[in-house]
């Protein structure tokens, strides 16, 4: 059994290089600004939502390039909902989990349209946009409405508070943030040479050694370079915690459970996934149920940002969500992609925004490049599947 | 009459893996009716496309001469401007569009600026009197019988300028009464001096209009008949076309015992899922026993799918009714899962349409039906499911760098060997294979053929639906003949005859 050749991962790690390249590019267009601590800590909390939004439509993408147009309203009106409660002296954690839940309903209530009636989900999720945003302007009575409890920001992300304390005390460096990174490298080097071990036993295909030790030495080097940079400012913010924790469970799901396989199934051909025996309309029905309840999520990671819920939260979200997962490899006719994919694509649209943020490109300037990057990366989707023929 | 007006030479057309034409020669002169027939696959339509520039110039060998001139179409636009004008099986209408709007399209009367929609629904009407149809051709294609809507595609031929028209069987949906008007329409045609080519399974219409007949059979012409010459009864025509020797294509099968009856369904009828007034398979009763291959020989559109997949747990149809037997006792499946758990596995025709997932690896396509069996928890064992993998790469020789490839890079045959190990490993007592050597190449054939031979050896009962009636013959125990939903004939595999069955189907 041969090994995959180098062709093949460069080819998989196509936008993992684009990244590499363009951060580059950036360093150099910023005179290295954009690796300085602050920056790093910024580009992560800034786009948390973006992270968690790419992870749900990318169940939903899956399923044949359906996209959620809905939620960008859905985290503005959860949003609205947690804050208006805790703002009436609700306790925290209720008000968290009646977040939650409303989300899941919400996703329910549009998953039942698209799974069960068959209306096409651009419809149903762009009737979900209109009316969560109307929503929204209702809850919050068409008012910004801040939010106090210290808890809630300090736990997801927001104020000044929001990182995880150092136990050690460091003087200029966060040791409690430097040791994290060193446990998540020993845990991860662990992990993978255990698998390749037990897999190598069974005879099964593996990359080529050098390749496996050189993907085990970057990765870990890039762990390592974010927990010193973090340590550099302020240590790790929790959002980076729940990022991490959603990031972790997706993947496991999509890769390892039998309701992720059945999203690349139906994705990949229905009517197949059909005639063998599994319930399709079930499969659409969690996409966007899911959808519903990360999108929540993403509420509550944007309104602790902000300290505060307002009627315009939210706008354009599910746009920088479907962008992330097409830049990071999903197919727009399903069945193909992954939430590393999807993460990767997330990280790209963030750098860019906050590399040319740095130089000072003119924010309409912003958006065309934006634009560009996502039609270049579908054109390059489609030009390799073409090549293939 | 004598004039030749067209006449192809020497054309062969590849496809990958597979020589759909070889050497055929075709001469039609100017106002007869040519008819082509032959088996599913012949290449009858191939030939077609050929001729009318579906296939450009270029893709096949050999000359076609029309008119007196070497012609090399590079488009359909090509050849219509001649006056070649194709009529495909399946009707080309847009149901929401005007008949006048469909008979123009593509070919829209007027200025570039604007369509001039008066003299298009003139023209149109013009037309539709010469088919003999008295509707406005502001009508809705939707609004009138499939009946009426093939004598507005022989219009629309007609609004092309044709001077040459194909039709591939065009009476394969129509009834009785409007099949007999249309060759009536193109009889008068005749007279007026249109010359036509008609691909037909329907040999009574073929003798009823025919002036000659050419007969392809495995991608070659084999003869062509001519009314005024030879005999063109039906047996004449059916031995032309089957008249194939049978050589040693199929594995022996040794001392396999016939058990009891696995599987029965009595009384089965299914309408059609649309228009649910319409009868696809009408009062069935058939039955298959343990380490029995069942084949069900007949045409394509005979209801052999709808039967098998409307019996796999309702997966088609509407308003199903009959009895399903397993093992004795009579059993509702309600879905497909249910059709599973009850040990049933139905093989799709349609492997890269309805039976893979090609972007998945060969190993997820394998265990995608009976992914449960590797769950705990919901959670997949990928170790076991690679070995299953292995284990059926290796048992059915399949041919695959790793069980990781994906299945959409594999080959014809390796595909259907990807599916066959996907139903076997849901552990059927029945499969029903649907075409299961469509499209692969002879080699791939007999090792599928093996496969069904292991199968039935370890006590399946496997039902066969193949159009190649060669295959039905060589590898069934016992064959039902289907056609138009009902069975018309069963016959012991071993005193069935290609003839006997060709018989069965025409003559019902």
């Amino acid at each position: 059994m041969g090994s995959v050749s180098i062709k093949d991962t460069l080819k998989k790690y196509t936008m993992v290089i684009a990244l590499v390249v363009i951060i580059g590019i950036f360093y150099i267009g910023t005179d290295g600004t954009i690796l300085l601590s602050q920056n790093i800590n910024n580009l992560l909390s800034q786009n948390a939502y973006v992270f968690v939004l790419a992870t749900g439509m990318l169940l939903c993408i899956l399923t044949g390039g359906n996209i959620d147009l809905s939620v960008g309203s859905v985290v503005c009106f959860v949003g609205g909902i947690g804050a208006v409660m805790m703002s009436k002296g609700i306790n925290v954690w209720i008000a968290v989990i009646v977040m939650l839940i409303v989300g899941g309903l919400v996703g329910a209530w549009q998953a039942f349209w698209v799974a069960y009636i068959n209306v096409p989900p651009f419809i149903a999720t762009l009737a979900g946009m209109y009316a969560f945003r109307g929503l929204s302007n209702v809850v919050l009575n068409g008012y910004a409405v801040s939010i106090s409890n210290k808890t809630f920001l300090n736990v997801f992300g927001g104020g000044a508070e929001c990182y995880i304390p150092d136990f050690f005390h460091g003087e200029n460096l966060n040791i409690t943030c430097v040791l994290a990174g060193v446990i998540a490298v020993a845990v991860f080097i662990v992990v993978s040479i255990k698998n390749r071990i037990s897999a190598t036993k069974k005879g099964y295909v593996t990359t080529s050694v050098a390749g496996f030790y050189a993907k085990l030495v970057i990765i870990s080097v890039v762990i390592m370079f974010l927990a010193y940079k973090l340590a550099g400012y302020k240590g790790i913010p929790t959002s980076l915690l729940w990022i991490i924790l959603i990031v972790l469970i997706y993947h496991y799901v999509t890769t390892k459970t039998t309701i992720g396989r059945y999203l690349y199934a139906v994705g990949g051909n229905e009517k197949a996934t059909q005639l063998s025996g599994i319930n399709t309309k079930k499969v659409y029905f969690f996409a966007y149920t899911n959808m519903g309840f990360l999108a929540a999520f993403a509420g509550i990671l944007t309104v602790a940002r902000a300290a505060s819920a307002q009627p315009t939260y939210g706008q354009f979200y599910e746009m920088d969500a479907i962008g992330a997962c097409f830049i990071g490899g999903a197919s727009a006719y399903g069945g193909t992609g992954s939430v590393f994919g999807a993460i990767i694509g997330a990280l790209l649209m963030g750098v860019i925004n906050q590399g040319m943020l740095i130089m000072g490109v003119d924010a309409n300037y912003q958006k065309v490049v934006k634009g560009l990057v996502l039609l270049a990366a579908v054109i390059f989707d489609v030009m390799s599947k073409r090549e293939k023929k | 009459m004598g004039k030749t007006l067209l006449e192809m030479k020497n054309i062969t057309k590849e496809f990958p893996g597979v020589k759909a034409l070889d050497n055929v020669n075709l001469v039609v002169e100017e106002g007869e009716i040519h008819a082509l027939v032959g088996e599913n696959g012949a290449g009858k339509s191939t030939l077609m496309n050929v001729l009318s520039g579906i296939y450009p110039y270029g893709s096949y060998t050999g000359d076609i001469i029309y008119d007196g001139e070497v012609c090399q179409f590079q488009k359909i636009k090509d050849s219509e401007e001649k006056g070649i004008v194709i009529i495909h099986q399946e009707l080309a209408l847009i149901p929401y569009m005007s008949i006048g709007e469909n008979m123009f399209l593509g070919n829209e009367q007027g200025s570039k600026a604007a369509i001039d929609w008066n003299k298009t629904f003139n023209l149109a009407d013009k037309y539709l009197k010469m088919v003999g149809l008295s509707e406005s051709s502001r009508t809705l294609i939707k609004d009138i019988g499939v009946g009426k809507q093939q004598m507005v595609e022989i219009a629309k031929a007609l609004a092309k300028n044709a001077r040459l028209l194909i039709l591939d069987e065009p009476t394969s949906s129509l009834n009785e009464s409007d099949s007999k008007a249309l060759l009536d329409l193109l009889l008068k045609f005749k007279q007026e001096g249109m010359t036509s080519i008609i691909i037909s399974h329907k040999l009574n219409e073929v003798s009823y209009v025919a002036d000659k007949i050419t007969v392809i059979r495995d991608g070659s012409t084999i003869e062509t008949l001519d009314k005024t010459k030879d005999d063109i009864s039906e047996d004449r025509i059916i031995k032309g076309m089957v008249g194939r020797e049978m050589t040693d294509r199929f594995p022996k099968r040794h001392d396999v015992k016939i058990g009891d009856v696995a599987m029965e369904v009595k009384n089965w009828t299914v309408y059609h899922p649309q228009f649910t007034e319409r009868k696809v398979v009408d009062d069935v009763s058939i039955n298959v026993r343990k380490g029995e291959v069942v084949g069900i020989a007949g045409l394509m559109g005979a209801g052999r799918t709808e039967l098998a997949m409307s019996i796999f747990g309702k997966a088609y149809g509407s308003n199903i009714t009959g009895q399903l037997i397993l093992d004795g006792k009579e059993v509702k499946l309600k879905n497909i899962k249910d059709a599973i758990k009850h040990r049933i596995a139905y093989v799709t025709e349609d492997r890269k349409g309805n039976g893979l997932v090609l972007t998945n690896p060969i190993k997820i396509n394998t265990t995608l039906s009976n992914l449960s069996e590797l769950c705990t928890k919901r959670v997949i064992d990928q170790d076991k499911e690679y070995q299953v993998a292995e284990d059926y790469r290796d048992k059915l020789k399949t041919k695959c760098p790793t069980v990781e490839q994906n299945v959409g890079n594999l080959s014809g045959g390796n595909q259907q060997k990807v599916l066959l190990a996907k139903w076997m490993f849901a552990n059927p007592d029945v499969l029903i294979l649907d075409e299961p050597t469509r499209g692969i190449d002879v080699g791939a054939k007999y090792e599928i053929y093996c496969i069904i031979n292991d199968l039935v050896a370890a006590g399946k009962s496997v039902i066969m639906i193949s159009s190649e009636l060669p295959e039905v013959l060589g590898m069934s125990d016992r064959i039902y003949v289907m056609n138009e939903g009902k069975i018309v004939g069963e016959m012991a595999g071993a005193e069935a005859s290609q003839e006997s069955i060709m018989s069965c189907i025409l003559k019902s």
